[in-house]
């Protein structure tokens, strides 16, 4: 039997993006041994990327804004299929988790009595989100990394894991991977893990999100035993580049519009006026004018139709340009250079000045930005204890996006970085407790180990076989033409097939050059947990037979108020692992208390 | 479109040479785009580091035409035709490809003291957004370590890396000395340990910042003042001896550094 590289360790968090270094802060605040495992550098996780903000009811701007009001719009947003505790928690936890940030050297953007400012975004009744310019990803992982290499965390970086261990019990006893620098593998045995690995955009062919996003800790707790909810809950923002191709997908803030950017056709009108569902019509301008006199003062008029959630502003989009009214390139146009000053927009939206004047050669002071949905997050993940953050298998606990309930059928902007920081924070005492509980050595299971490493190495062992790269990229074919932001029963059927037979490929995959750095390899590790994870969305899609939210059905066009009531749960009973048996089937929300409850009865 | 011919850096601490690759050119693309499609047509293990391919990250520094930049924001049609050559970054170590080794970075941020603000007061810190708008623009450093592959202080002399921060960390020194709530004082370990007085101001990390931070006029140059007052000034010698000190004293903040 192989001697691999091993540590011991009292948690071990899985990701380093701002949800696992919030719990690594918090884990190694307890005095627990703590270990903070990263498949990239330190600082450069996807959290880097979210550009608008934090939401985080503090009231800076409004007064009256409080935390039963971002709750009520968070679960608006969700469309009700939120777990009721964790969206309450969020609310309540997220401001202290901003001044926490700013007490460890965050430098948020201030109001003119110099507090921290806030901004619009879509879906917040209030101007609620801390930020700095459009680069709040970046000041959020900077912070907390900073933070923690004060307090000396042990940081694994550039290190794959590729699975969770369990002991004899069944109870999760730390993981294994490998280090991409020479591909030797490490294995870590824990009394608590904690899985921080974000999302899965990387199986769509137009997405925001970087390389990393491949589900792997969606699809490790899957194979541990634990339940996944509402896989089919995915999010496309409205806004990303159109053009050039080689950068589609790239995120453009909802600041943006925020900040009042307007969305219009190829008859330059404003589209969205003619989308706005019955259930935002009472607080919805309906027209240009009142929009326009929101952004001035908010008890002037109702809320500009281009600041509804995601998923409504996505959909309109995506009909406009399949009535061919959209932009040359696909998209619609997003307009602020003719409704803010050029310094104005220079200042709020440094980075998306940047981006486009350096990738597409378009000034955005001076001329639209060409836009379309694109692939960003999924709300689905695994399903989890709201308090502790506990997944439903002893030993494992689960915060950011990997974790499912939170955000329901469609996130609202902003709430994402404050879910990181509220449940990071969370998980880390979950966790911290349990390894605290938990007495004896974890002993990780050996077959387990030796079944990994033999499945990691087996793509060199093939003289001729399929190549990853390719597979990867018909991934993204299937989820994008077959499980995009229109479904159909007929399309996701013909999207299971594929992925069946891309499952069978994705076990023939041979790889040339050594294990040291090499991209071809860490691709096709990356594989069972893509085409897993595909899977669950896929089989999600086909079973939810309504509208809801990121999810939407051509043939179930509106949403059905028996599956208002359910998740849809997927856990793999007998074994788990790529190409095994899923189970999926829906079961009770829970239930929101009366005091919640009445939250959403009265005119509030 | 004519072809685009990339010569690609191919090899690992033992040594290596350009391996010259032949590709159909394709619309608006970045040489980010290109590598990619050499790993997934002709090269499957070329090895390159990237993650958000958007600017944001800092993963992707290399040395294009022999100039570091980032892969992901040099666009290929505002190269000067003919091939394109594209090296790893020449101040760290091999690792593989275009992968180098940039563990150096990593120690040098545990030497930096925390920011360490006073008590929050009822209510919240308050701060003038024209008091944290030099911080700001230091932290827009996406931590791409373009400036000290640059910087001639350790580019060629691996020796100096013991005793020199390097301008990605005068940058970090600088927004937290400048940060309005901040008590510690770093100077002394910025004169002492960090070899602040190493750097001549050639402002070759300031012309490759991707961010394009003023590094040499906004950060060094007023931490090397600020310095030169602290350890030289007699006036502000006898100041700091009447009134009493803000500041944590130059060798505490010294020893606190991990």
């Amino acid at each position: 039997m192989a001697d691999y590289e091993s540590h011991d360790y009292d948690v071990i968090v899985i990701g380093a993006g701002g949800a696992g270094l919030r719990a690594a802060i918090e884990a190694k605040g307890r005095g627990l041994r703590t270990a903070l495992v990263c498949k990239s550098l330190l600082g450069k996780a996807h959290t880097v990327m979210a550009e608008g903000g934090i939401a985080a009811a503090m009231g800076n701007v409004y007064p009256e804004d409080n935390w039963q009001v971002h709750f009520r719009d968070t679960m608006r947003g969700g469309k009700m299929l939120n777990n009721w505790r964790m969206a309450q928690l969020h609310a309540q936890e997220a401001p202290d988790r901003v001044q926490e940030l700013e007490a460890w050297g965050a430098l948020f953007d201030r109001t003119a009595d110099g507090r921290i400012l806030q901004r619009d975004f879509g879906g917040h009744r209030y101007a609620r989100l801390a930020h700095v310019g459009d680069r709040t990803g970046l000041e959020l992982i900077r912070t907390l990394q900073q933070r923690a290499v004060h307090m000396d965390i042990d940081v694994f970086m550039e290190c794959k894991i590729l699975r969770l261990l369990s002991d004899a019990d069944g109870v999760v006893s730390g993981a294994m991977g490998y280090w991409r620098a020479t591909g030797e593998v490490v294995v870590f045995s824990a009394k608590a893990v904690v899985i921080a690995t974000g999302g899965v955009g990387k199986s769509w062919k137009y997405t925001s999100n970087s390389w990393e996003c491949t589900g792997d800790g969606h699809a490790m707790a899957l194979w541990a035993g634990a339940d996944l909810i509402d896989m089919e809950c995915v999010q496309f923002h409205p806004t990303g580049m159109v053009w050039p191709l080689s950068v589609r997908g790239l995120l453009v803030t909802e600041g943006v519009r925020g900040d009042g950017g307007v969305l219009r056709n190829s008859e330059q009108k404003r589209f969205m006026f003619d989308y706005v569902a019955q259930m935002f019509r009472a607080e919805t301008a309906d027209s240009e004018e009142e929009a326009d006199q929101w952004y001035e003062d908010h008890s002037a008029g109702r809320r500009p139709p281009e600041l509804l959630p995601r998923d409504e502003v996505a959909r309109a989009i995506n009909t406009e340009v399949k009535s061919e009214r959209g932009s040359p390139h696909g998209g619609v146009f997003l307009d602020i250079a003719s409704r803010r000053s050029a310094e104005y927009i220079r200042r709020r939206l440094p980075s998306m000045y940047h981006q486009f004047m350096e990738l597409a050669g378009v000034d955005i002071t001076a001329e639209p930005m060409e836009v379309g949905p694109t692939c960003h997050y999924i709300m689905g993940g695994v399903r989890v204890d709201a308090d502790t953050a506990a997944a439903t298998v002893p030993g494992l606990f689960v915060c950011g996006e990997a974790a499912g309930g939170m955000h329901g059928s469609n996130r609202l902007g902003g709430n994402s970085l404050s879910d990181l920081l509220v449940f990071g924070h969370r998980a880390g005492m979950g966790a911290s407790d349990y390894a605290e509980g938990r007495g004896g050595t974890p002993v990780p299971n050996r077959a387990e180990i030796e079944h990994s490493v033999a499945e990691a190495m087996a793509p060199f062992e093939r003289d001729e076989g399929e190549n990853p790269y390719e597979l990867h990229q018909q991934l993204q074919d299937t989820m994008q033409t077959l499980v995009g932001i229109i479904r159909t029963g007929d399309e996701l059927e013909q999207a299971l097939e594929r992925l069946e037979e891309l499952t069978f490929r994705a076990s023939r995959v041979a790889v040339a050059g050594g294990r040291a750095y090499n991209p071809a390899w860490n691709l096709a590790t990356d594989l069972p947990a893509m085409l897993t994870v595909s899977k669950c969305v896929t089989l999600g899609a086909r079973d939810r037979k309504e509208s809801r939210g990121g999810h939407t059905r051509e043939d179930y066009p509106s949403a059905d108020p028996e599956f208002g009531k359910v998740n849809l749960v997927q856990r793999q009973p007998s074994g788990g692992g790529v190409g095994e048996e899923i189970k999926i089937g829906p079961e009770p929300i829970p239930e929101m208390p009366p005091e919640l409850a009445s939250l959403f009865e009265e005119n509030h | 479109m004519a072809d685009v011919i990339m010569r690609v850096w191919r090899g690992d601490r033992s040594g290596g040479n350009f391996a010259e690759y032949r590709l159909a050119a394709q619309e608006g693309e970045v040489v980010l785009d290109v590598v990619h499609r050499i790993q997934a047509t002709q090269a499957g293990d070329l090895a390159c580091r990237w993650n958000c391919k958007a600017g944001k990250c800092g993963s992707c520094s290399a040395e294009i035409n022999g100039k570091p930049r980032l892969m992901c924001m040099t666009r290929m049609d505002q190269l000067p035709v003919g091939p394109v050559t594209v090296a790893p970054m020449h101040g760290f170590p091999i690792i593989r490809d275009l992968v180098t080794d940039v563990t150096f970075n990593f120690e040098v941020a545990k030497q930096v003291p925390a920011f360490a603000p006073p008590p929050r007061p009822e209510g919240g810190y308050r701060m003038a957004q024209a008091d944290i708008e030099r911080g700001q623009e230091f932290r827009k450093c996406i931590e791409c370590f373009l400036c000290q592959d640059v910087c001639h202080v350790i580019r060629d002399h691996e020796e100096n890396k013991a005793h020199y921060a390097g301008p990605r960390f005068f940058v970090r020194f600088a927004e937290l000395e400048m940060h309005p709530l901040d008590t510690n004082d770093r100077r002394e370990l910025l004169r002492q340990r960090e070899g602040l007085g190493m750097c001549n101001i050639t402002k070759c990390c300031t012309e490759v910042c991707p961010e394009h931070i003023k590094i040499t006029d906004n950060a060094i140059i007023p931490l090397k003042e600020r310095v030169v007052d602290a350890s030289y000034d007699p006036v502000a010698w006898l100041g700091r001896k009447i009134l009493r000190r803000r500041k944590a004293s130059p060798s505490e903040a010294a020893t606190h550094g991990r």
